[in-house]
């Protein structure tokens, strides 16, 4: 085993152990806390790669041997942690900590007037802590614990600048909804400990998510006919929902976007939003496990023979279920379950060589889990697409093609396996960081301006963010060929095409594609085309509301404040070296990933389920292949020139000019910068609830509770009162009686004692003169 | 020879002389002296039974007046220092108003 692997755990402790020794310092030790955080990230990085080559040398062997410690044991209850070196891992940790590390860079230019530099870096430190945890975690508790650890230090980080209302509320709003989804997670994960006793993911066998695990789960239903896997798998994408903002609880992710463009860059768009879609790359044999009790015969064979142990059970189920490996003699049955690492479920469920031929016949069928997660996937991709059309704010049209994009990433999983989801996730990691430090650098060089219909006509003036954002931008509407998107994206439709269940979330996929294409080619025309709009109008009263607070009230506006009020126009200025450097690598990363995983050279799915790596350059010109990287071609080209069409031809000329779109279909546009109004619908049902179930609560609780309450205590006044009265008219008046008497006659006995010497002398001789009468009249008679 | 009954006349007077001394002086040094008288006379009485007893020619009486005599030297050295203690105290060797004993 390698060194790196026994000591994996250093990767997340180096940047935990610099946000603790930053949280240390003074608010004036900036440079201690930003060097303190980029060190630590640098070593990490440098951790991760020697990870990451560790896992490319051992080709053949497809994961590292976990390690695992105890961390306590009640009784019989043991809980284990530990930590897993696999190409999942490995090429997370290497994306976390490069991004990382690009974006703290960026950040020491960012953030460099804000009072508050050495605490955000000490929590942009933590975060990324606590993130290569996740990645690393070999146990769901353990990447639990760590994934809240990621959303707390993400509401930190929304309510950095916390003196700003909608900043406070969005931090909170983003907090309670991934909170939502934990709870799913976190019933699952209860669940799955109760049914398999054990949280780790690989435990040499024993794991749950390894062969034996798996078959017990399948083998159990529960209510509505669910198979036990189904419903743990269910409730962990709860949790993966709300944290990578999937359909119903994506309402959170645009308003985090109220914390500083780094941290929206980093943890709102490359890495912790991504964290849901690994958690179901994690758990993906999991996810794709198909319930047995399809297979009637496993279950009446496991009815009829409870007594027979486990490995005996699967061996059987083995035998009865997969009907080619049925003329296998029994010994070799033995060894298959002796060495249960030896049938382990690959994550990518294409990956699936003929060495595996022991996996159920039934495997190839989807799970319910998978088909909701393409489901959510694809809706997602698409709703969000939509509505980034018509936003506005430069950060929330990203926001919303984050959104639309870790959709498609989810769909990738549902449809393609770990390794389609996981390619997307890694070049949307980089074109998205990139697209976001881009628009922090125009918001940086346009005096904290976010709204696009106030720039325009940026290109002269920012010239390498303009280079760099357009990689972005052509990378994450998928232009063809060169750049990173378009094959990540690629992949994934050509396996939603195959998917066998519905060829619904295909479609979906390239509507969202040509929409995504569309709405980026919008902003950048705003952004950087045209005549610049701003300081035309007069008063920033015109403003909207958001961006007048983040001049209001962040102090850490590099630019006198007294200057901005006069609505005078400025020249936006290009960003500090610090800024553009981490943007220009970005932008290389953003075209060349994209190589690595073209259909004619898989490389990255390869490694991600363990093969080998096949070059075939004839792939690509298949039809099976090309047709639908034509197809997607021609949504790009549809999109992209849709939106230059209605933006770029004819731009307009003033911030109040209506956007072409809602000219045509103002109805349709008013739904649309509406959000399709889920935050009004949840502000009328969920959270109209919430507050009727509080006041109902609160009522019960005045009336009801305290009532009852409350009698008692008069209750208990009532007897304390009797109590008293008995205590005070009865016990003590007798009381009282005997002790005066006591105390009388104490009295009288303490006059004797005078304390002078001579009458105690003069009682003796009398007493002596009395007794010598005494004795002599005795003697008398 | 002094007749026995001389003797207990002698020693009842100077017990007699030690007791009113020690009752009605106020001094607490005119009482100590009072005991002493009222100690010696005591050991007047010992010696007169002694002589006139069956078996004179045995020490015994003599032998205890010694000691009795002994005893009263230190009781009067501890007496003396009490009253040397007290005086220092409370200024005044007057003993009515030594009454921090009462109860």
């Amino acid at each position: 085993m390698a060194w790196i692997t026994q000591n994996l755990w250093l990767i997340p402790a180096l940047p935990l152990l610099a946000a603790g020794l930053s949280s240390l310092a003074k608010q004036r030790q900036r440079a201690f806390a930003a060097s303190l955080a980029i060190g630590s990230m640098v070593a990490a990085f440098l951790l991760s790669c020697a990870a990451f080559v560790t896992t490319l040398g051992h080709a053949g062997t497809f994961r590292e041997p976990p390690v695992n410690f105890l961390w306590f044991q009640l009784g019989e209850t043991t809980l284990q942690l530990g930590w897993v070196l696999d190409p999942l891992a490995a090429v997370m940790l290497v994306m976390v900590s490069f991004v990382g590390l690009l974006i703290f860079i960026y950040s020491v230019g960012y953030m460099a007037h804000d009072e508050n530099f050495t605490r955000f870096f000490c929590f942009l430190a933590l975060f990324a802590a606590a993130m290569l945890g996740v990645v690393i975690s070999n146990s769901l508790l353990l990447l639990f614990v760590c994934w809240e650890l990621v959303g707390f230090t993400s509401y930190m980080l929304i309510g950095f600048w916390y003196h700003k209302p909608s900043a406070a509320a969005a931090a909170k709003k983003a907090f309670i909804t991934t909170r939502i989804g934990d709870i799913g997670f976190f019933l699952g994960m209860l669940w799955l400990y109760s049914e398999t006793g054990t949280l780790l993911f690989y435990d040499g066998g024993q794991g749950c998510l390894e062969q034996s695990a798996l078959t017990k789960l399948a083998a159990q239903t529960t209510m509505l006919g669910m198979a036990a896997s189904t419903g743990i798998s269910l409730l962990i994408f709860c949790g993966a929902m709300g944290k990578s903002g999937q359909v119903p609880l994506h309402v959170w992710l645009p308003d985090a976007m109220e914390g500083p463009t780094p941290v929206s860059a980093l943890i709102h768009a490359a890495t912790m939003v991504a964290a849901g879609v690994f958690l179901v790359a994690r758990v993906y044999p999991l996810m794709e496990t198909v319930p047995a009790n399809a297979t009637v015969a496993a279950q009446t064979a496991e009815t009829l023979t409870p007594a027979l142990s486990l490995s005996e059970r699967e061996r059987e189920k083995q035998i009865s279920a997969s009907d080619e490996s049925i003329r296998v003699e029994p010994s070799a049955v033995r060894k298959i379950a002796d060495a249960p690492q030896n049938v382990l479920s690959l994550p990518a469920g294409e990956g699936r060589g003929e060495g595996e031929g022991q996996e159920h016949a039934a495997a190839h069928a989807v799970s319910t889990a998978l088909k909701l997660v393409t489901w959510i996937g694809a809706i997602t991709a698409a709703f969000a697409a939509l509505i980034a059309v018509a936003q506005t704010d430069i950060k929330r049209i990203l926001a919303y093609s984050t959104v639309s994009q870790l959709g498609y990433m989810m769909m990738g999983l549902g449809v393609g396996g770990v390794a389609v989801g996981m390619f997307h996730l890694i070049t949307h990691a980089f074109f998205k960081a990139l697209l976001f430090l881009g628009a922090g650098s125009v918001i940086h060089g346009c005096h904290d301006e976010q709204d696009i219909r106030r720039m325009g006509g940026l290109k002269p003036f920012l010239p390498v963010t303009f280079g760099t954002y357009a990689v972005g931008m052509m990378a994450l509407a998928g232009v063809p060929v060169f750049f990173a998107g378009f094959w990540s994206k690629d992949d994934i439709l050509h396996n939603a095409a195959h998917w066998p269940v519905s060829s619904g979330p295909f479609w979906l996929g390239v509507f969202g594609a040509l929409l995504t294409a569309f709405y980026m080619t919008r902003q950048v025309c705003y952004v950087f085309f045209g005549q610049r709009r701003a300081g035309i109008l007069p008063a920033r009263h015109a403003h909207d509301e958001r961006s007048s607070k983040v001049h209001s009230s962040v102090p850490s506006s590099s630019h006198p404040p007294g200057g901005q009020a006069g609505g005078l126009s400025y020249d936006p200025h290009e960003s500090p070296p610090v800024m553009t450097t981490p943007l220009v690598v970005l932008a290389v990363f953003a075209v060349v990933l994209g190589f690595f995983g073209t259909p004619a050279w898989p490389w990255f799915q390869d490694y991600i389920s363990g093969h080998p790596a096949t070059g075939d350059l004839s792939k690509l010109f298949e039809w099976e292949t090309s047709s639908i990287m034509l197809l997607s071609t021609i949504v790009v080209a549809l999109g992209l020139s849709a939106g230059w069409w209605l933006y770029g031809r004819l731009p307009s000329a003033t911030p109040e000019d209506l956007d072409p779109l809602e000219r045509m279909r103002p109805s349709v546009f008013q739904v649309l910068r509406g959000k399709f109004y889920v935050d009004e619908l949840y502000e009328a049902t969920v959270i109209r609830f919430n507050a009727w179930t509080a006041w109902l609560s609160d009522g019960l609780d005045r009336v009801l509770w305290d009532g009852v309450v409350r009698g008692v205590s008069y209750l208990v006044l009532g007897f304390s009162w009797i109590s008293r009265f008995i205590d005070e008219y009865l016990v003590n008046l007798g009381f009282d009686k005997g002790c005066d008497g006591i105390r009388g006659g104490g009295k009288l006995a303490a006059a004797w004692q005078t304390g002078q010497v001579q009458p105690y002398l003069r009682v003796i001789g009398l007493a002596l003169a009395a007794l010598v009468l005494l004795l002599s009249w005795g003697r008398v008679q | 020879m002094t007749p026995l009954h001389q003797y207990l006349f002698l020693s009842a007077l100077l017990f007699g002389v030690g007791l009113a001394g020690a009752l009605t002086r106020r001094n607490a040094i005119i009482v100590l002296i009072g005991i002493e008288l009222m100690l010696n006379a005591a050991n007047l009485n010992f010696i007169a039974f002694w002589r006139f007893s069956r078996h004179p020619e045995l020490a015994t009486g003599l032998m205890f007046v010694l000691f009795s005599i002994g005893i009263a030297a230190a009781e009067a050295a501890v007496g003396l220092a009490l009253i040397i203690a007290i005086y220092r105290h409370y200024r005044t060797a007057n003993l009515d108003q030594f009454d921090s004993m009462k109860g």
